[in-house]
């Protein structure tokens, strides 16, 4: 056991991998000697050497293109797309072609490929560096969307998403890299992929949330709980495939959701959530299902960021009023 | 046969490929002019103007790293080294071309007309630093690496297609830009339609760690532009002279009708990629860096002109005060910038707003109002 922050995490993942698998490949901007901009590749190439552990020049689609063929041949790619709001270069390795192989090939070949980056705002980045664009990558089949919210997740996610065989995109939360520690077991471990995890446990009201949204539902949970408010919260960790039973079973036992995310509303994942609870839980609801997220505009810059990101008093406010619906 | 000639010699393909260019230079990095015509076309005065740029931007680099450091400015990519690269190509274009920049562009932006302060805003993210007047003929500042120069192609058919005599689109990207895609779709669109484009790569050695070599086996980057059939060249990018010369060449034979240009600039990035956390000594060595210090694009034309006798360290401190004092105005007035509202972006999402938006801008009214 160490303490670690959710990077830390990140990078023992890796390490522990490239350690295991000489099949498995870290390419991507920056992350050899640099170690990555935010270090989490740091060591990786020294320890490792060049083979393993490269840089690429500076193109999102070569990098996509270059993991499908060396999947192909037999490796298991862990390509780094520096910032979430760089893949738009690269969709058409992702969704047009990596995660449409298996099914087109008839499951003869398989793309096992982890595509890991950064995302989330809240740290006062340029344009494009902290929005979030899991609901675009949730619509695609054949692509499993993970995204851990804490260092023991980080980890265990990480590794069970690198053994996988079909393709992952790995989202790593900008603002939780350094902002907690967690102890976490040294040697590998994995979580599993496609499950929620019901971290808080209560009878009153479901919160589901991902990412950095589960942090501040858990802050939301603790301060009603002084109110003798029994708050669950539900952390989805894998965005898409969605994991249907552990949420239904939630709001049967609550009969009361609320659906968080930090993305805009529109056509996101507590969209997906919400829909899904009325479709298959109606009858076990005794109020509509509420929904926290960002406006529906453009992501913002950098000084209005803290204005537009779901804070938690709204979350507070709209669990309030789906309790006293 | 195992010692048979093979039908083609790639290897001595491959020897020969980018050999033909040659750095463009007018004073080399000790002030010898190495092309006398040119030097002897500009006055003294025309010459101590061009310093003034380099040493302008050099200052409002210093001042926006200091600021920076404070906490007053949010983004800030560092120029210094880049002065004649970048102010040796702006200047040679006119104020009704358009510029489409990245972000280490910003002083070719402001002296193209963006006034300091809102660079200061789009720094700190603020969005009044992105709305320009209308005749500030410039995009701000690109952050996806290569898309100014597909939009370069685009904004450079238009003005073919509108009949616009003298003007171009001009852009730029660095030595890692030219490893994307929409670098070369950029490229070989203008060319294609025969655009009036000037791309301009900023060769400064780095994509943040990434040292030029390991970004492509191609010898030299302005040889890209062959595959597209439009003429490239590489100049010293130390150089403003030679920077300015070649600029303006590319700008009247674009601009004549005869399509696009590209140009390489060697060039060198002293300090960080950017002021948020890159530290090149992880990846560049003091042996690597002198030399480039040694050649500063300050050094050359400081001497020379000191030499003429119509340069001096007083003359030099004078207009820095100056500058000095223009950028401490600029940041009192991005201080009193209004604080952004959550209303006004949802308003400018669309031009006429669905149901949605106008729900939401409802529920910010309210939040707004308290
Ligand atoms: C599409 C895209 N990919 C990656 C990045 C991250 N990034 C920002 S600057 C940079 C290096 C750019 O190097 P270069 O083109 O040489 O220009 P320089 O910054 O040296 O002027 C990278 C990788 C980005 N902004 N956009």
């Amino acid at each position: 056991m160490s303490k670690k922050t959710y990077i830390q995490a990140i990078t023992d993942a890796l390490r522990l991998e490239l350690g295991s698998d000489e099949k498995t490949l870290i390419f991507g901007e920056d992350v050899g000697k640099n170690g990555g901009v935010f270090r989490a590749t740091d060591g990786l190439q020294a320890e490792f050497g060049e083979d393993r552990v490269f840089d690429t020049p500076l193109a999102e689609s070569g990098i996509g293109g270059l993991s499908i063929g060396l999947a192909l041949e037999g490796f298991r790619p862990i390509p780094e797309i520096q910032f979430l709001g760089f893949i738009f270069e690269t969709l058409d390795s992702i969704a047009g072609q990596m995660s449409r192989e298996r099914f087109r090939t008839g499951g003869t070949r398989h793309m096992p490929i982890t595509i890991r980056s950064p995302y989330g705002g809240g740290t006062h980045t340029p344009e494009m560096h902290a929005d979030s664009l899991e609901g675009y990558l949730a619509q695609i089949p054949g692509l499993r969307v993970v995204t851990p919210s804490n260092p023991y997740d980080a980890k265990g996610l990480l590794i069970s998403s690198i053994r996988n065989n079909d393709p992952v995109f790995f989202l790593e939360n900008l603002k939780l890299y350094r902002s907690m520690k967690a102890d976490i077991p040294d040697e590998a471990y994995t979580v599993p992929l496609d499950k929620a995890n019901v971290v808080r446990e209560g009878t009153d009201i479901t919160l589901i949330a991902y990412s950095a949204q589960v942090n501040q539902s858990l802050k939301v949970a603790e301060k009603l709980e002084k109110e003798g408010i029994s708050v669950e919260v539900v952390d989805l960790r894998t965005l898409s495939p969605l994991d249907e039973e552990t949420i239904l079973k939630s709001v049967e036992k609550t009969g009361r959701a609320v659906a968080i995310q930090e993305a805009q509303r529109q056509a996101g994942i507590a969209a997906n959530v919400a829909s899904l609870i009325a479709e298959k839980g109606a009858l076990y609801l005794s109020a509509p299902v509420g929904r926290v997220s960002a406006p529906d505009t453009v992501y913002p810059f950098g000084l209005a960021e803290d204005d537009w990101l779901p804070a938690e008093d709204e979350i507070e406010a709209k669990t309030r009023e789906i309790l006293n619906y | 046969m195992d010692n048979e000639k093979p039908i083609v010699d790639f290897s001595a393909i491959r020897d020969a490929l980018g050999k033909d260019f040659k750095p463009v230079q007018v004073m080399d990095g000790q002030a010898n002019v190495v092309n006398e015509a040119i030097v002897s076309k500009y006055s003294n005065d025309q010459l101590v103007d061009f310093l003034k740029l380099m040493i302008w931007e050099r200052t409002l680099h210093q001042r926006s790293n200091a600021l920076t450091r404070q906490g007053r400015l949010g983004f800030y990519a560092p120029t210094e080294g880049q002065e004649a690269s970048e102010m040796g190509s702006n200047s040679a274009m006119k104020s009704t071309d358009v510029l489409m920049p990245a972000y280490r562009d910003i002083p070719q932006l402001i002296q193209h007309g963006l006034p300091v302060y809102k660079a200061f805003l789009w720094s700190r993210g603020h969005v009044l630093g992105n709305e320009y007047p209308e005749d500030l003929h410039a995009m701000p500042p690109q952050i996806i690496i290569g898309a100014q120069y597909i939009q370069a192609a685009g904004v450079a058919l238009g003005i073919k297609k509108n009949g616009t005599e003298d003007k171009v689109a001009y852009s730029y990207t660095g030595d890692g830009g030219t490893s994307q895609g929409d670098f070369y779709e950029g490229m070989n669109f203008a060319g294609a339609f025969q655009a009036p484009a000037v791309f301009i790569v900023q060769n400064n050695g780095y994509a943040i760690s990434v040292p030029r070599r390991k970004q492509t086996a191609a010898r030299t980057l302005a040889q890209k532009a062959v595959a597209a059939g439009i003429p490239s060249v590489q100049v010293d990018g130390m150089d403003f002279l030679a920077v300015h010369e070649v600029t303006k060449a590319a700008r009247e034979y674009a601009a004549a009708g005869n399509g696009p240009v590209m140009i390489e600039t060697l060039t060198y990035r002293f300090g960080p990629h950017t002021n948020a956390g890159d530290d090149p000594k992880r990846y560049r060595t003091k042996a690597e860096e002198q030399p480039w210090f040694d050649n500063d694009p300050l050094i050359r034309y400081r001497k020379y002109l000191t030499d003429q006798g119509v340069w001096s360290e007083d003359i030099e401190n004078d207009y820095v005060d100056q500058v000095k004092a223009d950028i401490k105005a600029a940041v009192k007035q991005a201080d009193e910038a209004p604080k952004q509202k959550m209303t006004e972006f949802l308003g400018n999402v669309f031009e006429e707003q669905p149901q949605n938006i106008q729900q939401q801008i409802t529920e910010y009214q309210a939040k707004e109002s308290k």
